[in-house]
């Protein structure tokens, strides 16, 4: 088993702080889902974990499995095992989806121990035919003109290849009409096993009508404000964070409060 | 009257040269009169690059004797690196000496003829005649182009007749071994009405360092509705100064697609002309370069409009690292006349070091109402979020720079259409990149 664990989790960004001490632990077999409206950090925190240039953390830790993800280079992180599904995937002009894939999982193999391109190969093909995916999409240049859900299920596509530990997957819902949600949904739970965790970050419910979560988690002002099972996701879905801001005596929930 | 050469070539000195080449008397005449030109004549001005200072007249000497082979199983390894030994037409000239060359059966049947551009004076003096700096290059240009003619020691000649479609690429590699060596290499692609080729070519140095210098012209000439792909991989040794002018010229319904892989080590004036004469014809020049050390480049890539529904494309792709520095003039031109003509270019620049320089200049001149035109240029970066993409998926920085710098150079990798260069182009990037 492997576990994520993020303790009192303070993140600037160019001198504004927008996490203000986040606690959060991820254990494989699990899926947590964050919910909670626009600006209270959600995106900042998947940033936060997978090291993002821009994002400064200024106090509190993350750790896998007692490791300091802290100390480590971003590819290094994705080597031990963490992997972020990004809201803005970048383009890369020039440099085909299937060459990047293949250098993504050999960067966790030892020199010599390559994977064959067969193998590789039927892998792709496989993992396609889950996420509905075209053929020809391996050769296109990384993300390059590809629709929004195209680049969705990209993500998926790269997490299912990779095979993290860890995986923080940034709304991956957005953008996706539902037949696409459906088909991306698939991958996911596909993934899941007691040697896979995950974070799914949305501000939808629906999301989680076709992935079942264990741990719901809110997240105002930048903290995560209340945490619970299955339930709270309904909760949230038919009342609405009204109450819980009345809860705690929240007004405005966005991280420039407070 | 004399060029300033180490050696001091003179008037009869180009005579000799010329009479004992076997050269019909026109061409002799041709040589003698730019040599004239050549005393008095300026040099090319690339903008915002001076050049003055450059030495493009004196080297050790004109031309050096080098070995032929007999076979293709003769070549050298660093040759058959680059060559398809199936490759079925094909010509190498070894320093200034024709070495090998053939023509499968079938495409000298039909008339193609491809050879050194000694034999072809000798043997094709009409066709030379009417090519050979007539209305493509003219020897009067400037110092260099009058430089070319009169002193011209290699180079090669391609001519494919009238509705005569070439399916395998020809190939030609200049191969350069000997650190002594000049190259005034001249060549001509001729493709008649109707007819279609593919030539690749080759500047090929194996000496780490040059003493010679370079002076390249080609002419290319896409006659009424005929198709040429021209890709090229320039590879020529540090300190072997480089003026190279590829220009081409398409009449009615004619293309010219250009794919460039300018690699030099050594500091090189770059120009590459394409004049759009007939109508609805069409020029693409793709382009990519990488500049190392302290080599300092100029790139000229042109295209001229004078034809109705003409379209023309310039791209340019230059990593500039260590201390090199670069200038990218991409010009569209489009003529009075010219109605309906399109014109778009897009230069960018990607800098690996702080003290590495690289201008792209963008240059549109209209003097047309009724056409399109459009152009984008950039200098930057290895943008720092792909490599965040890049490494968030395990992927080393260094690999991931690789990776975004092999993609940006892509774009001329990708099209050249022999296995053996496309593969050296992508490891001698590799090699400068590093």
């Amino acid at each position: 088993m492997s576990t994520l664990v993020i303790k009192d989790l303070h993140v600037k960004i160019e001198d504004k702080e927008i996490l203000k001490g986040v606690d959060l632990t991820i254990n494989t077999g699990e899926i947590h889902a964050i919910m909670g409206p626009n600006g209270t950090g959600k995106s900042t925190l998947a940033s936060a974990i997978m090291g993002h240039p821009k994002y400064e953390v200024t106090q509190g830790s993350i750790t896998l499995d007692g490791e300091d993800v802290l100390e480590m280079e971003v590819d290094e992180r994705a080597r031990a095992g963490l992997f972020l599904g990004m809201q803005y995937p970048s383009e890369i002009s020039g440099v085909t989806n299937a060459d990047f894939m293949r250098s993504a999982m050999n960067a966790r193999r030892e020199e010599g121990d390559e994977i064959s391109l067969m193998k590789f190969i039927r892998e792709l093909d496989k993992k396609m035919e889950v996420l509905d995916m075209e053929q020809e999409m391996a050769q296109r240049y990384l993300n390059e003109g590809f629709s929004g859900g195209e680049k969705k299920r990209n993500e998926i596509l790269q997490l299912m290849m990779i095979q993290p530990k860890i995986a923080i997957l940034d709304e991956i819902d957005s953008g996706l009409d539902i037949d696409a949600l459906k088909v991306v949904s698939e991958g996911i739970n596909q993934m899941r096993s007691e040697n896979f965790g995950c974070l799914i970050i949305t501000h939808y419910q629906r999301l989680l009508n076709y992935i079942t979560p264990d741990h719901v988690h809110v997240m105002m002002q930048g903290r995560v404000v209340k945490s619970g099972g299955e339930e709270l996701s309904h909760k949230l879905e038919s009342e609405g964070y009204d109450w819980i801001k009345v809860e705690l005596g929240i007004e405005d929930e966005t991280v420039g409060q407070a | 009257m004399t060029v300033e050469t180490n050696s001091k070539m003179t008037e009869q000195d180009v005579r000799s040269f010329s009479e004992m080449n076997g050269e019909p008397s026109w061409f002799t005449e041709l040589r003698l009169r730019s040599f004239g030109e050549a005393q008095t004549l300026p040099l090319p001005k690339p903008d915002k690059t001076k050049i003055l200072s450059w030495n493009f007249t004196e080297f050790p000497v004109h031309t050096v004797q080098s070995s032929v082979f007999d076979s293709i199983e003769d070549l050298t390894e660093d040759i058959k690196s680059i060559v398809d030994l199936e490759q079925k037409n094909l010509y190498i000239q070894h320093n200034n000496t024709p070495a090998f060359s053939r023509v499968s059966e079938e495409l000298a049947a039909q008339g193609v003829i491809l050879t050194d551009i000694f034999t072809a004076l000798r043997e094709h003096g009409d066709l030379v005649k009417k090519y050979f700096m007539t209305n493509g290059v003219k020897t009067d240009e400037h110092k260099l182009t009058a430089l070319n003619a009169a002193l011209m020691n290699g180079g090669a000649f391609l001519y494919v007749p009238k509705n005569v479609v070439v399916e395998e690429p020809v190939q030609v590699v200049f191969y350069h071994d000997d650190a002594e060596a000049s190259l005034f290499n001249h060549v001509i692609v001729v493709a008649d009405t109707s007819s279609k080729v593919t030539y690749v070519e080759n500047y090929f140095s194996t000496v780490p360092h040059a003493n010679g210098l370079a002076n390249i012209v080609s002419e290319v000439f896409a006659e009424d509705n005929a198709q040429i792909t021209y890709g090229a991989v320039d590879t020529l040794a540090e300190g072997f100064i480089t003026y190279v002018n590829r220009r081409g010229r398409a009449a009615r319904d004619a293309r010219i697609e250009w794919a460039l892989g300018m690699m030099n080590d050594s500091d090189t004036i770059s120009e590459n002309t394409t004049n759009l004469i007939g109508d609805n014809s069409y020029g693409d020049t793709k382009s990519v370069v990488v500049g190392r050390g302290s080599q300092k480049q100029n790139f000229t890539t042109q295209v001229v409009h004078w034809g109705k529904d003409s379209e023309g494309f310039i791209l340019k792709h230059g990593v500039m690292k260590d201390s090199a520095s670069a200038i990218f003039n991409g010009i569209g031109k489009i003529e009075h006349g010219a109605t309906r003509s399109n014109a778009v270019q897009e230069s960018r620049v990607l800098m690996l070091s702080e003290k590495a320089r690289g201008d792209a200049n963008p240059i549109l001149l209209i003097d047309e109402d009724d056409v399109t035109a459009g152009h984008a240029a950039s200098v930057g970066r290895v943008d720092p979020l792909q490599l965040y993409y890049l490494m968030s998926r395990g992927i080393t920085k260094q690999e991931a720079e690789r990776l975004v710098i092999h993609g940006f150079l892509a774009p001329v990798v990708r099209v050249l259409p022999i296995e053996g260069v496309k593969k050296q182009l992508t490891e001698v990037i590799e090699r400068k990149v590093r």
